[in-house]
């Protein structure tokens, strides 16, 4: 485990063969991907396609059916609970409704992870909430507020400052721009290129906002009826050759992809 | 006449899948209680939650159930020269029966509820799911506290039901009816027993958890957004008033059954 941990030749995320289900509906057939350490991974695709299963499978908060999810070469599916846990300190997550805990103020939310995941002292987690919503352009009177009495886009910041909180070694971002206007989508976009690139975290998120991929992404890949269809750097994804690609990213109706009127 | 049984045993064997399930989630809540952390300071908010917000909708269903009591019991037992037996009649009632009853369908409603309604917001908006990535059980974090809370608050609730009862049952007697004050308390406590308040806080405590289990458990697993959230609520209201019904009978059988 140890000889894992340190091998740099070792993705830091590697999904084989990833199969699960909800019902008949069958949403990931098979999925491969891996991501390496200090990489920023944009998974897109359309809307129900298994993006959020995905991550959510990486998680553990949904139980593939079959597959292999492995994290610095260690396999986590099936991990017992306490292994998971500990596995859990080693990820950060926003949200796409950026899910922040309506009873606590802001600040308790940033340090939450930290005063009840890790048994950090209260005074010293409020001290390291505030450095990090500074970080995210937020003042330290926001942090005295409730998350009700922010705007979509402050929210959206604090829980990137809650996502970040206990430097964690992988990110997974949810939608991070969905529901914003352009230009606060552009802050957060420009939000998570400083917090992943500077701290050197790993980072995977999902979107359809194409605008948000190009700026936040080191390496795009295509999900599309439960498998990954192409994968490249985001410099070649004008030129991928691919139809599924070219249909998405130019946003045609017409092409090999046919969305779903109806949920299965 | 083979799809009528087949309809029955579909039922049944969905009544103990859901049993099972119920049993599964109350046990793996409270497995966490055994290890650390400890959420002391949530165990106390939910005590206040339970116990002191719920005091002025307890008192007031007491005291009048308690006044009504003591009507009802005078009007009937006039019919054969029984009307020294109000007082004994109304302590043993609220006490055993109505007081803990009472209590626990009145909290069901408020405090179940609530419980199913946040829980279950908290579900369709990803908090729980967030609270998982946080590195923090939510079992451990929504669940346990509630339930402790639920196990103690309501005892507590319930004496002061007891004694709210009581007086309401002590005032329509005296001021209504006319009984000797004096007469009316000596009477209310010559046949009272311990074990007829204890049985009645035994009763408090599985009422109270059962009203927080299923609000935690409905809340937990609801689905589908406000519609969904909504159907949680209800579920957790209707079930756990239904099981206190159940486990009234079985407690009272098991102290009184003879």
């Amino acid at each position: 485990m140890g000889l894992a941990m340190t091998d740099v030749s070792v993705p830091k995320i590697s999904v084989r063969g990833l199969r699960k289900s909800f019902g008949r509906k069958r949403v990931l057939d098979g999925l491969d991907i891996d991501c390496d350490r200090g990489e920023s991974l944009v998974i897109i695709g359309g809307s129900g396609t298994g993006k959020s299963v995905l991550v959510k499978c990486i998680l553990g908060l949904l139980y593939p059916e079959a597959g292999s999810i492995r994290i610095d070469g260690v396999e986590t599916v099936g991990l017992p609970r306490a292994a998971r846990e500990r596995l859990l300190q080693k990820f950060g997550m926003l949200f796409q409704g950026s899910a922040l805990f309506d009873s606590l103020r802001v600040w308790e939310n940033v340090a939450f992870g930290l005063t009840q995941g890790r048994g950090m002292e209260r005074h010293a987690a409020k001290e390291i909430a505030l450095a990090k919503l500074a970080a995210v352009g937020l003042g330290p009177e926001v942090g005295e507020l409730r998350p009700a009495e922010l705007s979509g886009g402050m929210q959206k910041r604090v829980a990137l400052a809650r996502a970040i909180a206990a430097e964690p070694e992988i990110i997974f971002f949810d939608e991070p721009t969905t529901g914003l206007d352009p230009i606060m989508a552009d802050v957060i976009n420009d939000l998570i290129v400083k917090c992943v690139r500077e701290v050197g975290t790993t980072a995977v998120s999902i979107t359809h906002d194409m605008v948000s991929a190009r700026k936040i992404a080191d390496r795009i890949a295509m999900l599309h009826q439960g498998r990954i269809v192409w994968h490249g750097p985001t410099a070649e994804i004008d030129h991928s050759g691919n139809l599924f690609v070219d249909q998405f990213i130019n946003g045609r109706a017409e092409g090999p992809i046919q969305m779903e009127i109806r949920a299965a | 006449m083979l799809r009528f049984l087949g309809t029955i045993g579909a039922a049944f064997l969905g009544f103990l899948a859901a049993t099972g399930r119920l049993a599964v989630f109350a046990g793996l809540a409270l497995a966490t209680a055994f290890t650390p952390p400890f959420y002391l300071r949530a165990i106390l908010r939910e005590m206040v939650n339970i116990g002191y917000f719920s005091l002025p909708v307890v008192g007031l269903t007491a005291i009048f159930t308690g006044m009504v009591l003591a009507l009802q019991s005078y009007t009937g037992f006039s019919r054969f020269a029984a009307e020294g037996a109000v007082a004994t009649v109304v302590v043993l009632s609220v006490t055993r029966e109505l007081g803990p009853v009472i209590t626990g369908l009145m909290v069901a409603g408020r405090v179940g509820a609530a419980m199913a309604a946040e829980i279950g917001t908290m579900r369709v908006t990803d908090q729980i799911d967030a609270l998982t990535t946080l590195s923090t059980d939510p079992l451990r974090y929504l669940v346990l506290p509630r339930l402790i809370a639920g196990l103690i608050t309501l005892p507590m609730l319930v004496l002061v039901a007891d004694i709210i009862g009581v007086f309401g049952g002590y005032l329509v007697g005296v001021y209504r009816l006319g009984f000797n004050p004096e007469a009316y308390l000596n009477r209310t406590h010559q046949y009272l027993e311990t074990t007829d308040v204890v049985s009645g806080l035994v009763k408090a405590a599985a009422f109270g958890f059962i009203i927080a289990l299923m609000g935690c458990y409905h809340g937990y697993h609801s689905r589908g957004g406000a519609q969904g959230v909504g159907q949680a609520t209800t579920y957790a209201v209707v079930s756990a008033s239904i099981m206190i019904l159940v486990f009234n009978y079985l407690i009272t059988a098991a102290f009184f059954g003879r």
